[in-house]
């Protein structure tokens, strides 16, 4: 089985600073870290291999040079190689826009059974960029995945995790499998794992390599626009209460209830 | 070229969804900053009249009905397939839908199709009036900064909203048009086999959907201590939510997570118990509109946004709230629908 794990380099810090013209995150002088919810798809894609293997997994990012190392990270985990998409041209890219990168991506490298993504990233938290990719293929997606198995026909059952209970769908591969954070715990990755890490070289595509047209990506491609970014005061200005009982405490509590007509 | 606004009406264990009227009241607004018509789409195996009747009722100036049988499951490329055909026959000015597994399934893949814009988990919607372009509001970054996004080359113009954030409302003078749309065979073609659904054994509801949730972290001490937790929700008909923290303790489970990692939810009221509030955590409780706080620590990053700040200990104030609860026998209002 043939298996691609997207992942992603998302801020490690909450000192984010957006370019107020442009409404585009920087990236440049930030720590950055693999998105934390990438981890489990790639911890599923390595389980799989695991059961079966003969299969191989590759990392595949889109992002600026540095983001290598993330998918590093991903190669760290088990994957067996890692593939980066980066272009300038590609600066400035929304879910529309990376989707169809990353599509263009895979279509190149070729051949892909599953694909796996996390939920979300931490960063943009839209969940959007796995679907656009698999429509963008014309392969079935399944999200919110919290269970997965490979069936002795080939065909792969997967559970939803969604509102009051589970789903469950099979779907024959190819397929773009997005998945939560109950579905595995990932392992820290080992002694091996890092060495191979370090020394495989990540191999670096741009939009002529992957055949992307300058118009389908970076800002141009998106239909979207960031017409604003400001900051919002988060800050409440509650009453205070130190110094009561747990008694008067509760009381206050029933009280505060009452007042806003909630009880 | 219309500019008509688009929502999505879903039956779920043979009802409508709540979230069914509550995007008609995102939607009134947009329609009539734009005098124009506020449409439900409604793609069910069954679709009784009084349910039609009710998103009348609760803003829809016209529903467009698509019954068959096996619609009664949300199969992502079925649904795509019909939303898209529509979509390119009535040419909507904006699309609305739920931000919610549903909605954050079904519209990228239709804005992929569509090549058109799509903006996640807005908060706030309007129309700019120069342009009259949707304007989306949503947080971003954990809710550090607010971006405000438009789509303004490609139609339609297209956005989910969080769960819960705005209230159903009754409306009058709704222009109560159907129109029954027919699909061919053609749309029934699928690349998914529906097994089957199992519920939830826990039976709590989803706390995207909660009016209340209670929610605990490290300060609650230990498992048995946090269980407690599930009292006071149940005694105020809401759900139990957890910080990271007591998740990677494992006092409870990863479903139960707020924050930047776990789930975003905008109940009426967030009870913090024994929370610091890390930057994470509070991301996904912005939208609450009160919070209530109990905390030990008196520089407790979560006191900053909480409209009532209790120093002191969780569990005891836990214990005694739920006991004073349990002698009054007071009950939360519920200005839910159904």
């Amino acid at each position: 089985m043939k298996m691609a794990v997207l992942v992603k380099q998302v801020p490690a810090t909450d000192n984010i600073k957006i370019d107020p013209v442009t409404g585009v995150m920087q990236r440049d002088n930030l720590q950055s870290e693999l998105n934390p919810l990438d981890t489990y798809a790639v911890e599923q894609a390595v389980r799989i291999k695991k059961i079966f293997p003969q299969s191989t997994v590759t990392a595949v990012s889109m992002g600026i040079p540095a983001a290598q190392a993330i998918v590093r990270q991903a190669v760290a985990m088990g994957c067996d190689e890692g593939v980066l998409f980066s272009d300038r041209a590609f600066a400035g890219s929304d879910t529309w826009a990376t989707a169809h990168v990353l599509a263009k991506g895979l279509q190149k490298l070729g051949g892909f059974d599953i694909i796996f993504a996390g939920e979300r990233a931490t960063d943009g938290e839209t969940g959007q960029v796995g679907p656009c990719v698999a429509v963008q293929l014309d392969i079935p997606v399944l999200t919110f995945v919290s269970e997965v198995k490979i069936e002795e026909d080939g065909k792969i059952l997967a559970t939803r995790s969604v509102e009051g209970g589970y789903e469950l769908l099979r779907v024959s591969a190819p397929v773009l499998i997005s998945v939560v954070k109950e579905i595995n715990e990932p392992w820290i990755p080992d002694y091996y794992g890092m060495m191979k890490a370090k020394s495989l070289s990540i191999k670096i595509m741009t939009a002529q390599d992957i055949g992307v047209d300058k118009t389908d990506c970076g800002l141009e491609g998106s239909p979207t626009r960031v017409s604003k970014v400001f900051y919002p005061k988060l800050t409440r200005n509650g009453e205070v209460f130190s110094d009561i009982n747990p008694e008067k405490s509760a009381q206050k509590i029933l009280d505060f209830l009452k007042v806003k007509n909630i009880l | 070229m219309s500019k008509d606004i688009w929502t999505f009406a879903r039956v779920i264990n043979g009802r409508l969804t709540e979230t069914s009227f509550e995007l008609l009241t995102w939607g009134r607004s947009l329609a009539d900053s734009l005098g124009s018509s506020l449409c439900s789409v409604f793609i069910s195996s069954k679709i009784q009249n009084d349910e039609v009747d009710k998103l009348f009722l609760y803003g829809a100036d016209k529903v467009y009905t698509v019954q068959d049988k096996r619609l009664e499951n949300f199969i992502p490329d079925i649904y795509m397939k019909i939303s898209c055909h529509m979509i390119k026959k009535y040419s909507p000015h904006v699309v609305i839908a739920p931000a919610d597994t549903f909605g954050k399934t079904l519209m990228p893949m239709i804005a992929s199709k569509l090549r058109t814009g799509l903006t996640a988990d807005c908060t706030e919607l309007s129309i700019e009036d120069e342009t009259g372009l949707l304007m989306q509001t949503r947080p971003a970054i954990g809710g550090n900064v607010m971006a405000t996004i438009k789509t303004p080359y490609t139609l339609p113009q297209m956005a989910t909203v969080r769960p819960m954030a705005k209230k159903p409302l009754k409306h009058k003078g709704s222009a109560r048009e159907i129109v029954e749309e027919i699909v061919g065979e053609e749309f029934f073609a699928s690349c998914y086999e529906y097994v089957g659904f199992r519920q939830d054994e826990s039976s709590e509801i989803a706390l995207n959907q909660a009016e209340v949730i209670v929610g605990g972290g490290r300060g609650m001490k230990d498992e048995k201590k946090f269980s407690r937790l599930y009292e006071l929700a149940a005694l105020l008909g809401g759900g139990v939510g957890a910080s990271r923290a007591a998740v990677d303790m494992g006092w409870v489970t990863y479903p139960h997570q707020i924050g930047l990692s776990g789930k975003t939810v905008s109940p009426k009221v967030y009870f913090a118990f024994g929370i610091s509030g890390a930057v994470q955590h509070i991301a996904g409780i912005s939208g609450a509109e009160y919070v209530i706080s109990v905390n030990k620590d008196p520089d407790s990053n979560i006191f900053n946004i909480s409209d009532l700040s209790i120093i002191g200990d969780c569990n005891e104030v836990l214990e005694k709230l739920v006991k004073k609860l349990q002698e009054t026998g007071a009950m939360i209002k519920n200005e839910r629908i159904q």
